[in-house]
């Protein structure tokens, strides 16, 4: 390492510490200026009372980053995870850029730790060694001499807290290639007893939501929406409208998807709302119903495929299938699906002094907002600063390629003079009638089986609206016209199958479609695991061992779905449920996670189902916040079995038939009765979390259905002959 | 109209329509903001505050009908007893995820305890039914309000 206390060196370094950020490799060099506190790489800042912040560059909505890249950092630092802060990234894709996606800010595909893994780390630890370069040329010693010790420099007889150093350090050139700790040496990585940082705040009621913003002089705007996908605002009539105090104007905005309403607070824009008349233009209006929608994929799956996704020999496949000694052929159906985070959509626009905007968002995804605000808004890119704040649940429905919310604030922020903030908030009925759906997705599977019950022969199409299609996120994830997220779960299988064919057919726009918590994954695990089970029931063998037979072949991706297997079915008491209950088990491999879970019910479908316990086992690498991988499979469980049970968005004439919780009714605390996560210890690296534990629930709760009642090869389950005590 | 509101132990003034839900005077005039909008017709329990010491909906709550009654929101509970020990239990065991639903979790838990200070799991599930977390929390929950059911009792 070099110290370098010239000016002219450390612009070389910050330069070049940029340069090598945007092509996405190590980026642990940027230096600040000399003045406390000095941030002294992207990603931590340090005051000279001692006190570290790390710099998030994901949202927080409850999957632990927060914590999680503290983690990291005090780590590293040698700090005690209580003196870090933190606090969210500016928008910056090319200092803060997922690495996972490219020059783009973001969070999604449970990447936020596998992607800040090492990055966060080596920030910590350049900073570690560039206090400590300061400490021993202050000390005239050898470097090598001294550590960090919850804050502390120490060594050569000497003590300082390492704040002292801070001015000093920011004047150095960060190492090239900070030594990072070796797994033995962790002491919060891994650590069972390291608790969350935003659990204080958000248990006084002082954390602080998008939907919590206030600024002086605000207005609230509430968009009037078309009723029917797809219509448009033609006119409106906002004489009713102004008899309610508080009402300051109604506009149609630019795009005539709907009509800004302006109050002076929510309450009132709400009202007004409900005053105000729009006439709207439906020629080019969805005018569908779900039943049409469902009919046309269960038409697509079939009729022959229209891209054939593996390669396979479809004919062979058949032959393969028809001179089989059992042919198991089931259709299944899943229905669209609204994400529902708890806190609806809200953002707030204000102007600044600078002529440009500030965005106060819980903001999934900045890059994309930070341009299309600056293209609605016709400002240059550097006039828009993004303020990202805590996020109320997303699911993935903050993470709209279009940003379809901020835009509606930016377009409601146009049609002002721009001197007052405009804080656009969602209501729940916004929510559930919104258009951004889980799509609904046609499989049919045909399974040939041999005297033995062993698999012969794999047939399996597919039919869904592309959720990537047409989007910027095309010429990245559809390759020679396949969505991969249509497939992902079933074309990637890790099991054993011979003979299998892959089809998908892209099926006509419904609605507008998006990522849902582990996106394909909550079909295409749905479908794998109960066909696989079923197989082993037909079979006579034990699902367990049928799966482990399946998944004989020595990869690594096989032996760590055999090891959560195994691992779920022996801490469930797999085959030992007592009088009166049934098991069902699944296995899933997800955004680089393997997780299985076993579910065990009393009752029955037609007298009432009960869930008594789910046990499931992940490996997701190395567990950074062990209790927070918990928190995250107990919430993932939860929202997989939540939406099997009872929950669907159904279309009348293009318009959705739900509106609020009491149709869309939300998983209740009394659903489950207990849950039991088992971490297995890893050395690998770390893989997501936020959603591997969704697509093994609900598979696993069919089959625990099927030991003694039906096979559900369509949801919800509450309307397809289960019902829940 | 006009109202005198007694809410976290102190008197406002406030003005609002009749008809307007305590929900948002509180949140949009009194600028507290811990108490959360999450759907507007009593199904989610996000927006629970206690009136007169009993946890209600203030989203179905009109400010018509409050002259004279005590309000209390979660920037207030931890005055109690019951609702420190909420608190403590809520962070000990790590309860929140978003976090958004839970200062109507907490509220709804405390007047759980203050009618049964030692309830079952099955009477959590039934007492806190109508409080929807969509990061389903629940496990943690219904352990958190046992261990606050334990933190009262020493």
């Amino acid at each position: 390492m070099t110290v370098n206390t010239s000016r002219r060196g450390f612009l070389k370094s910050a330069a070049a510490a940029a340069a090598v950020l945007y092509i996405g490799a190590r980026p642990n060099g940027a230096l600040a200026a000399g003045a406390a506190p000095a941030q002294l790489n992207p990603f931590v800042r340090i005051d000279t009372s001692g006190t570290v912040t790390a710099i998030i560059k994901h949202f927080e909505t409850g999957q632990g980053p927060a914590t999680g890249l503290s983690t990291l950092i005090a780590e590293e630092l040698g700090a005690a995870l209580e003196q870090v802060q933190y606090e969210f990234a500016p928008s910056d894709p090319q200092l803060f850029n997922n690495l996972a996606f490219g020059p783009f800010q973001g969070t999604g595909g449970s990447t936020a730790m596998a992607n800040s893994f090492m990055q966060y780390r080596q920030a910590g630890a350049a900073a570690r060694e560039m206090l400590i370069a300061a400490a021993a040329q202050s000390w005239d010693t050898d470097p090598s001499a001294l550590v960090i010790e919850n804050g502390i420099i120490k060594g050569a007889g000497r003590t300082a807290p390492m704040g002292e150093f801070v001015a000093a350090a920011a004047q150095m050139e960060a190492p090239a290639e900070p030594r990072l700790k070796e797994p033995g040496e962790f002491r919060l990585i891994g650590n069972t007893a390291v608790r969350r940082k935003d659990s204080l705040i958000k248990t006084n009621g002082s954390a602080k939501f998008a939907m919590d913003v206030h600024l002086p002089n605000q207005m609230v705007v509430v968009i009037a929406r078309s009723p029917r996908m797809g219509g448009s605002a033609a006119g409106i009539d906002d004489s009713s409208a102004k008899s309610v105090k508080g009402f300051i104007r109604a506009a149609i905005l630019p795009n005539k998807a709907g009509v800004a309403v302006y109050a002076e607070n929510t309450w009132a824009a709400f009202q007004a709302r409900e005053a105000l008349s729009v006439d709207w233009d439906f020629s080019a209006a969805e005018t569908r119903s779900s039943d049409q929608i469902r009919e046309e994929l269960l038409a697509a799956v079939n009729s022959a495929p229209q891209y054939n996704v593996n390669g396979a020999d479809q004919a062979a496949t058949a032959a393969l299938i028809d001179s089989a000694d059992t042919v198991l052929d089931r259709t299944f159906y899943f229905p669209l699906l609204a994400h529902a985070p708890m806190e609806p959509l809200t953002c707030t626009i204000e102007a600044t002094e600078d002529g440009g905007v500030l965005l106060h968002d819980g903001c999934q995804m900045p890059t994309v907002p930070h341009m299309a605000v600056a293209e609605i808004l016709q400002l240059p890119q550097e006039k828009i600063r993004v303020n990202t704040m805590l996020a109320g649940g997303s699911f993935g429905r903050r993470a709209t390629p279009t940003s379809d919310y901020q835009a509606e604030a930016a377009m409601a922020f146009a049609l002002t003079d721009r001197s007052r903030p405009v804080k656009l908030v969602w209501s729940r009925e916004d929510d559930i009638t919104g258009g951004y759906y889980r799509p609904a997705v046609a499989h049919r599977v045909r399974v040939g089986l041999d005297a033995e019950g062993s698999i012969t022969g794999w047939d399996h199409r597919i039919a869904a609206q592309s959720i990537l299609k047409g989007t910027f996120f095309e010429s990245v994830l559809v390759h020679d016209g396949v969505d991969a997220t249509s497939v992902e779960g079933v074309a990637d299988s890790d099991y054993r199958i011979p003979g299998m064919f892959v089809g998908l057919t892209d099926t006509a726009k419904a609605t507008t479609v998006l990522w849902w918590r582990s996106v394909g994954h909550t079909h295409t695990g749905y479908v794998m695991e109960t066909m696989i089970d079923e197989a082993a029931r037909i079979a006579g063998r034990d699902p367990v061992n049928y799966r482990l037979a399946m998944l004989e072949g020595g990869s690594k991706h096989q032996d760590r779905l055999a090891t959560v297997l195994k691992l779920a079915a022996e801490k469930a008491g797999w085959g030992k449920a007592t009088e009166g209950r049934s098991q069902g088990i699944a296995v899933h491999k997800s955004f680089g996670s393997y997780v299985a879970e076993v579910v065990e019910i009393s009752g029955t479908a037609e007298e009432g189902v009960r869930i008594e316990k789910i046990t499931c086992a992940v490996d997701c690498g190395i567990p950074v916040n062990p209790d927070v991988i918990k928190a995250q499979m107990e919430g993932g469980i939860g929202y997989g079995i939540g939406h099997a049970m009872r929950d669907q968005i159904t279309l009348t004439g293009g318009e959705v038939d739900q509106f609020n919780f009491p149709d869309y009714e939300p998983l209740r605390i009394g659903d489950i009765g207990a849950i039991e996560v088992h971490i297995v210890p890893s050395a690998e690296a770390p893989t997501g979390v936020g959603e591997p534990g969704t697509p093994p629930s609900a598979p696993a709760l069919a089959n625990a259905i099927a030991v003694s009642g039906p096979r559900i090869t369509e949801l919800p389950m509450s309307e397809n002959g289960v019902s829940f005590a | 109209m006009a109202i005198s509101l007694k809410l976290n132990g102190q008197t406002h003034q406030v003005e609002a329509e009749p008809g307007t839900p305590l929900l948002w005077v509180i949140r949009d005039e009194l600028k507290l903001t811990g108490t959360k909008f999450g759907c507007g017709v009593a199904s989610c329990g996000a927006c629970t505050v206690h009136l007169n010491g009993e946890p209600v909906r203030s989203c179905q709550t009109y400010i018509e009908d409050l002259e004279g009654a005590e309000i209390t929101t979660i920037e207030k509970i931890s005055e109690s007893r019951i609702g420190q020990a909420v608190q403590a239990a809520w962070v000990e065991l790590d309860v929140v995820q978003c976090g958004y639903c839970q200062s109507g979790q907490i509220m709804s838990a405390v007047g759980l305890l203050s009618e049964n200070p030692k309830p079952s799991a099955e009477e959590i599930d039934d007492y806190m039914n109508g409080n929807a977390c969509r990061c389903a929390t629940y496990q943690r929950i219904r352990a958190a309000i046992l261990r606050a059911s334990e933190i009262m009792e020493a």
